[in-house]
């Protein structure tokens, strides 16, 4: 019998799992699980409602992403009355993506992962967070605030509530933009800037620090997944084609959303809720890619937007197979957000009146793919003459991230976690390739704490060897 | 003066109230050394304290192990908060209800999957038959509606308990659904 070592609950992620390490004779690592551990059932419970309720309940998927869901969802909708959201309805709807976009990346950065290179990953547990950070490093805690208030105040600004706002309906959305509403987040637009100048600047210095992590960190290569501008070789998160590239950022394949099951394949282990999607050419698990803030920079050489297209340059010069990379193409994607932002609200087509198309259910099915702030967001409704939902299949952007979350885990457990002599930053750092992922777990599933014990050591007949008390 | 220990938890929910509570924003570092974060998905400890003085508790109860956490959190808690529709009144995770857990799980690992279909069983633990909102379980000393509740809403509900009063009538503040 092996040893196992259980880390549980993984905390400052979204949602709930945990990690189990096998360790061999020697005290070695031998394998190393992401377990999730809770299932929802949306695809379950829409059954027989009204297509025009889907972006309500399914913004309820998540808390934070709430806006990617609602946006897949009504594109969806849309496919379903035939209908395309255009013109000025289409820019608002952008304009609230970005800023959900940022508010979700500042939160995973500041609020989540920041404790870990600024207390650092072996520091006291009890102050590893951003509460201790608002003692230990308050400027750059406010700083965190402040840019997760950018996004959501915008959202509530536009959409009437930053979380689950009725705002985002099936045919466009429900309210103009006023003028008052357009100047106020002009005026916020500065201070968002200063912010991630700021962060960039020291947060650039500080992968000096990490060069370790940075070659263990879930680093190997895999292929990568987003959305791409349907027009243009640019960043896009509402709405484009969906790509495949290589580790050179070759492209292997790319394709409308409405053949994604010719590519994408779901594979299912008995030890955890959350699926195994892979690119179905290459099979299961060889078809391992990701999704998200890395896998968007990495499929394509410009964004689209002069401040972000500059740090990009830089970006392309490091290891881009990383994980750890996720964190800094985060915040270049923030600034990108804020730069399109500004450039949308300038536009005085932004205050237009047609902002809502009204139609029936005119076919029976409807695909709809957004990029969420964790990648690639796919919702697939069918409907029945009367518009009641009869099937979903949602692919979430986490469960994507699955294979390589797993093979990343492993991989630094094998680098750090010496069974012989367990310590906490050992066991953090496994946490932390999970973090760098950002996972939203409620999304897809979500899971359990198991609250007495968090990491334990056992012999060969399940004695306790060593515990770390967390 | 002691500070108040505040432990958070989220069970069946979407952390859409849990971000609701971030949503005070500044407020948040105004009343930051007023209390201490001993348990919360913020934070890294990993056990619940033996005894805390208050818990917020984002969600429904759909699982054994949400069953098994609110009980021990219940009897480990002087002033137990249920945050948000999920948790008050089931909401969203009770909609599975009138489904079988097999259909439930058919849906996703079976009929989509194009490789390995089959009920996830091991090491994960099993749904309940039927979600259910907190106070079906345990005792619940002051409920917050709302999907979520606003921040604001949150943010006097947290300033009352700091000021040692129970918020015993919210609705002022909030409404199921808002
Ligand atoms: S009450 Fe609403 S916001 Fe809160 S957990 Fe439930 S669905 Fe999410």
């Amino acid at each position: 019998m092996t040893q196992q070592i259980v880390i549980d609950p993984v905390t400052r992620i979204e949602g709930h799992s945990k990690i189990t390490i096998q360790l061999d004779d020697t005290g070695n690592v031998a394998d190393a699980r992401f377990h999730v551990t809770q299932y929802r059932g949306f695809e379950k419970i829409c059954v027989g409602r009204p297509f025009y309720e889907m972006p309500a309940l399914m913004g309820r998927i998540c808390g934070i992403c709430t806006i990617s869901h609602m946006l897949a969802s009504a594109q969806a909708c849309e496919e379903v009355m035939s209908v395309r959201v255009m013109g000025t309805a289409r820019r608002l709807r952008e304009v609230v993506n970005y800023a959900s976009l940022i508010q979700s990346h500042a939160l995973s950065f500041f609020h989540l992962s920041s404790p870990d290179f600024l207390l650092g990953m072996d520091s006291d547990p009890a102050k590893r967070s951003i509460f201790g950070l608002m003692e230990s490093n308050p400027e750059i805690a406010r700083d965190g605030v402040r840019l997760r208030r950018f996004g959501q105040r915008i959202i509530e600004l536009m959409a009437g509530k930053r979380i689950h706002p009725t705002w985002i309906v099936v045919g466009g959305v429900s309210e103009r933009l006023s003028p008052e509403t357009r100047e106020e987040i002009l005026g916020m637009i500065p201070e968002a800037y200063e912010i991630l100048q700021r962060t960039l600047g020291w947060f650039k210095r500080t992968l000096e620090d990490y060069r370790e992590e940075i070659r263990i960190f879930a680093d190997f290569p895999s292929l990568f997944m987003g959305l791409v501008d349907e027009h243009d070789e640019k960043h896009e998160i509402y709405r484009g084609r969906i790509r495949i590239a290589d580790v050179n950022g070759k492209v292997v394949a790319e394709f409308h959303r409405n053949r994604y099951q010719e590519f994408i394949g779901e594979a299912v282990e008995p030890w955890t809720y959350l699926k195994f999607p892979y690119y179905l050419p290459e099979g299961y698990p060889d078809g391992i890619y990701r999704v998200g803030p890395l896998a968007r920079l990495n499929i394509l050489d410009r964004l689209g937007t002069p401040m972000a297209d500059q740090e990009l340059v830089e970006f392309k010069d490091l290891n881009r197979l990383s994980s750890f990379h996720y964190h800094l193409a985060r915040l270049i994607e923030c600034l990108h957000a804020v730069e399109r932002i500004e450039q949308y609200m300038a536009d005085p087509a932004i205050l237009g009146n047609r902002v809502r198309a009204v139609a029936n259910a005119n076919v029976d099915s409807g695909i709809g793919v957004t990029e969420a702030p964790r990648g690639t967001l796919i919702h697939h409704y069918t409907v029945d003459e009367q518009g009641l939902i009869t099937g979903a299949n949602l692919v979430v952007s986490t469960t994507h991230n699955n294979l390589a979350m797993n093979r990343g885990v492993l991989q630094t457990a094998r680098r750090y976690v010496d069974g012989n002599k367990l310590t906490e930053g050992m066991l953090n750092r496994v946490e932390a390739v999970i973090r760098s992922f950002d996972p939203c777990l409620s999304c897809s599933t979500h899971a359990y704490d198991r609250l007495s014990l968090d990491v334990e050591l056992r012999g060969p007949e399940g004695e306790l060897l060593d515990e770390v008390l967390r | 003066m002691s500070k108040v220990t505040l432990a958070t938890t989220w069970l069946d929910g979407c952390s859409g109230c849990h971000m609701s509570l971030l949503d005070i924003d500044e407020r948040l570092i105004d009343i930051a050394d007023k209390i201490d974060v001993v348990y919360s998905p913020l934070v890294d400890m990993k056990e619940y304290p033996e005894q805390v003085d208050v818990a917020i508790v984002e969600g429904a109860v759909s699982s054994e192990e949400d069953l098994h956490k609110i009980r021990m959190i219940r009897s480990r808690t002087k002033i137990l908060v249920a945050l948000g529709d999920c948790a008050v009144a089931g909401n969203i995770p009770t909609m599975r209800n009138k489904f079988s857990r097999e259909e439930l799980l058919d849906v996703a690992y079976i009929k989509s999957a194009t490789e390995n279909p089959q009920h996830p069983s091991e090491v994960i633990p099993a749904l309940l038959p039927k979600a259910v909102p907190l106070h079906e379980v345990v005792d619940i000393d002051v409920f917050v509606q709302g999907c979520p509740p606003s921040a604001d809403t949150i943010f006097h509900t947290i300033a009352e308990l700091l000021a040692g009063r129970i918020p015993a009538d919210l609705t002022e503040h909030t409404r199921p659904g808002a």
